[in-house]
């Protein structure tokens, strides 16, 4: 088991904090892309999902 | 950290995203072909096709057994086959939109276990309820799941109806499950309760040419699917997080 310093420890709650914001980021990047985002080509291939999960489709 | 995170949500949203195509393919989507007959005009709902005239206009002469029996719609459409382009579309699209779900909510998990939460895979089971409720239930209130051919609003004020009842109703959860105090749950309370209060988009007049039976059971259905993918997705996510090392206490160094 590593004792990590206040510094070490801060260092990980930031970088912990980067992951989860990079990784929320993503998520809405693809949501966005999949449920929301209202060009033609991608509104026709998603159409079914949006419609059945729930996203205001057209 | 990053890899860790990314790598239980994809595994989670693909799972989940899968059941859901599948759960779709069999109570949804031979409903959605249905309307669609509707939609394109194939079928027509409380239209007298065999009298060449629309219900409604001049039917004076004691017309209402005949018409009534005229105008019904078939309950259940052909089966409809398997259209392999369009279906592949929709399983790609599952998975796209589940992974999504399942990177916010493993980001959502990640935040609270950094803030001293334990996460497990019980836990991550009310943590997919709660993500739906947040994601499709809260919308659904106020913006049923909608059947083609549906009348509705502008498409842009619905998305950010949409969009902000979400924000609202997760936030609205996350005080609910965290907060410390009154205060925090009266404003979790005001939060959820706001969206609906000011009220979702809808158009001024209905006109949709689908009938209400299809519509009422297409809505039902979405919800009932995406309350099981959700429970997946959080069962999923929750065990796959709690199967992994404690990394905020390894050394920046490895």
């Amino acid at each position: 088991m590593t004792i990590s310093t206040p510094a070490e420890r801060a260092g990980s709650a930031a970088s912990s904090l980067g992951a989860i914001l990079a990784a929320a980021l993503l998520g809405a990047a693809l949501i966005f892309a999949a449920g929301l985002a209202q060009s033609e080509t991608l509104h026709d291939a998603a159409h079914d999902v949006r419609h059945a999960t729930g996203f205001p489709c057209h | 950290m990053f890899k860790r995170l990314i790598s239980s949500a994809l595994l989670a949203g693909a799972a989940a995203g899968l059941i859901a195509a599948l759960l779709q393919f069999v109570f949804v989507q031979p409903v959605l072909l249905h309307a669609e007959l509707y939609e394109t005009g194939e079928l027509a709902h409380f239209v007298p096709t065999d009298h060449g005239e629309a219900s409604g206009s001049g039917h004076d002469h004691g017309a209402a057994a005949p018409a009534a029996e005229a105008s019904g719609s078939p309950a259940h459409a052909a089966h409809p086959g398997i259209d392999f382009a369009r279906d592949g579309l929709s399983v790609l699209f599952s998975l796209v939109v589940y992974a999504g779900y399942g990177l916010l909510l493993t980001a959502a998990m990640a935040l609270a276990a950094s803030r001293g939460a334990t996460i497990t895979a019980r836990q991550g089971l009310i943590w997919g309820v709660a993500g739906f409720a947040a994601v499709q239930l809260a919308p659904a209130f106020g913006l049923s799941p909608e059947l083609p051919g549906m009348s509705a609003a502008d498409v842009v004020q619905r998305q950010i109806w949409w969009l902000g009842t979400v924000a609202a109703t997760a936030v609205g959860l996350w005080l609910i499950a965290f907060g410390k105090n009154w205060a925090f749950w009266g404003l979790a309370v005001a939060l959820i309760l706001a969206p609906q209060l000011i009220g979702a988009p809808h158009p001024d007049e209905f006109f949709g040419p689908t009938p209400p039976e299809l519509a009422a059971q297409f809505a039902g259905r979405a919800l009932g699917v995406g309350l099981a993918a959700w429970a997946f997705l959080g069962l999923a996510a929750g065990w796959l997080w709690s199967r992994e090392p404690e990394t905020a206490l390894e050394p920046q160094a490895a």
